[in-house]
């Protein structure tokens, strides 16, 4: 079975983050020890509050050595919403703070006439996509005020690239006038800005396809309710054309 | 596209069971709420909402062991109100797979506890639930809305309007307005109210109390509400989360189907 752990670093709801992986087919262990976190073959980051003080938690748990130490192996790292939002250059929830820059773009506080963006909401999908494959079409649930944006003045911002060379994708929503990265694959690093573990079905299936792209401990058996595997891509009338920018 | 209208049933929990009696066919056990949230995620419930009505301690331990059970079980959101007094309730209920928590009385009688749950656990947990009704004569608010508690029975003489704003000042993240006069009713929701309530809250507000047909759900929707609730009308089936999906997606408005 795949083995997971979820880095518990005192934010984020780790209970329902470790129940629907285990729903999605997943064996998983809640901690902040290194040497776990290090030989699992997936590392969740939850986070659930304000960035700054969800980073300087992870800090503090050592959770930035870590993911750098697989990222360095090609292990494959998840964030969730804050999760997420760390792996950027930098946010600016309670002044500016830089992230762990993995990729390029300011989280910064959506425009919307209600915030914060709480419920279900589309995602625009790049062709190809693993994570959202047979679940493209899903609304998924988020709960947040800052995101990673796509038309903010002078600053970088991740790009997609073509699906065919392996390289970033990324899946955009959108609330009020904010355009905003709703997830990301790049590689073993991917994440999401909504709550796979609060999205229904539709979030069981996409952390279903996160585990599926694991490589497995010894011994492994396949889990049970994983939607699509890795040797049958999906197919491409089932997601929407995205329009990144 | 954008985000869905959310339709939320609330459960009515004393000492781990459902209480306002719960009609439901083919349920083993109607009045378990964890088998209850189950039916109500499958038919399709956009979050669940657990108000805790037990009066001893010991009713409160129950309620964890609900929340870890329900968490368990259903991957939607989970709030949860009633006898929240501190930063370490709120901890305990988010521990158990609590997503947020709802405050009434116990922030009405000390405000400083919505400033420091938001401070711990961020806003997004943080729901503020007002009972008010319309109130005129000598009792008069600013608004002509009046907070209350007790199940609307007792006044506090504070402007609901006045309260809503301070309380998202204190950092309250989403309003959950009950309207007194309405609940019960099946008469259709205050909407004057929704509507003044609306135009000064700049975060998620949740409308309550009065519903009494799908469509009264389309009228909350057009006076702002970007939530509904109800208990009754679903546990008596006289209708089902689906059927007001149905309704609200007819009338042009955005829902998860």
């Amino acid at each position: 079975m795949t083995r997971v752990v979820v880095f518990d670093y005192g934010y984020g709801n780790v209970r329902s983050v470790t129940r629907a992986l285990e729903r999605a087919g997943a064996e998983v262990e809640l901690t902040s020890d290194r040497d776990s976190a290090l030989a699992a073959d997936g590392l969740v980051v939850p986070g659930v509050g304000a960035f700054a003080a969800c980073l300087e938690a992870l800090k503090v748990a050592g959770g930035d050595e870590i993911i750098a130490d697989r990222l360095a192996d090609g292990r494959p790292v998840f964030g969730i919403c804050v999760g997420l939002q760390v792996l950027f250059s930098h946010g600016t929830e309670h002044g500016t703070t830089p992230g762990l820059g993995y990729w390029p773009g300011s989280v910064d506080p959506l425009n919307a006439p209600v915030v914060p963006h709480m419920g279900w909401s589309p995602v625009e999908v790049p062709e190809g996509s693993v994570l959202f494959s047979g679940v493209a079409d899903q609304r998924f649930y988020f709960v947040h005020s800052f995101a990673a944006q796509a038309a903010l003045a002078g600053q970088a911002v991740l790009p997609d690239q073509d699906a065919q060379t392996g390289h970033t994708q990324v899946t955009w929503a959108t609330h009020g006038d904010s355009r905003f990265i709703a997830a990301v694959e790049d590689g073993p690093l991917s994440g999401t800005q909504f709550h796979p573990e609060k999205s229904g079905s539709a979030g069981i299936a996409l952390l279903g396809n996160w585990l599926s792209t694991l490589s497995q401990s010894p011994g492994a058996t396949p889990p049970r309710s994983v939607p699509q595997s890795l040797s049958s891509p999906p197919s491409p009338s089932t997601l929407p054309g995205g329009d990144p920018q | 596209m954008s985000v869905a209208v959310r339709v939320i049933p609330c459960l009515d929990v004393d000492a781990g069971r459902v209480v306002k009696g719960v009609n439901f066919q083919n349920l083993a056990d109607a009045g378990d709420p964890v088998e209850l949230a189950q039916r109500y995620d499958m038919e399709g419930a956009d979050e669940l909402t657990f108000l805790d009505v037990s009066a001893s301690s010991s009713g409160r331990e129950t309620m964890l062991d609900i929340v870890r059970k329900t968490a368990d079980q259903v991957f939607v959101p989970l709030t949860v109100g009633g006898g929240i007094r501190s930063t370490e309730n709120v901890n305990n209920l988010l521990r158990a797979g609590a997503d947020k928590v709802s405050v009434n009385t116990a922030a009405i009688a000390r405000p400083e506890l919505m400033t420091e749950i938001a401070d711990r656990f961020g806003s997004q947990v943080l729901v503020l639930s007002v009972d008010a009704r319309r109130v005129t004569g000598d009792t008069h608010t600013a608004s002509g809305f009046e907070v209350t508690t007790h199940g609307g029975r007792r006044g506090t003489g504070i402007d609901a309007l006045e309260w809503v704003e301070r309380s998202i000042e204190a950092g309250v993240g989403e309003v959950l307005l009950n309207s007194m006069d309405a609940d019960g009713t099946k008469a259709g929701f205050d909407l004057e109210m929704l509507h003044a309530v609306r135009a000064i809250t700049p975060v998620p507000l949740i409308a309550s109390g009065g519903a009494g047909t799908p469509e009264h759900f389309v009228e909350a929707v057009r006076a702002g509400a970007d939530a509904v609730l109800a208990a009754g009308v679903f546990h008596y089936g006289h209708f089902t989360i689906a059927d007001v999906k149905a309704t609200l997606h007819a009338a042009g408005i955005e829902v998860r189907i």
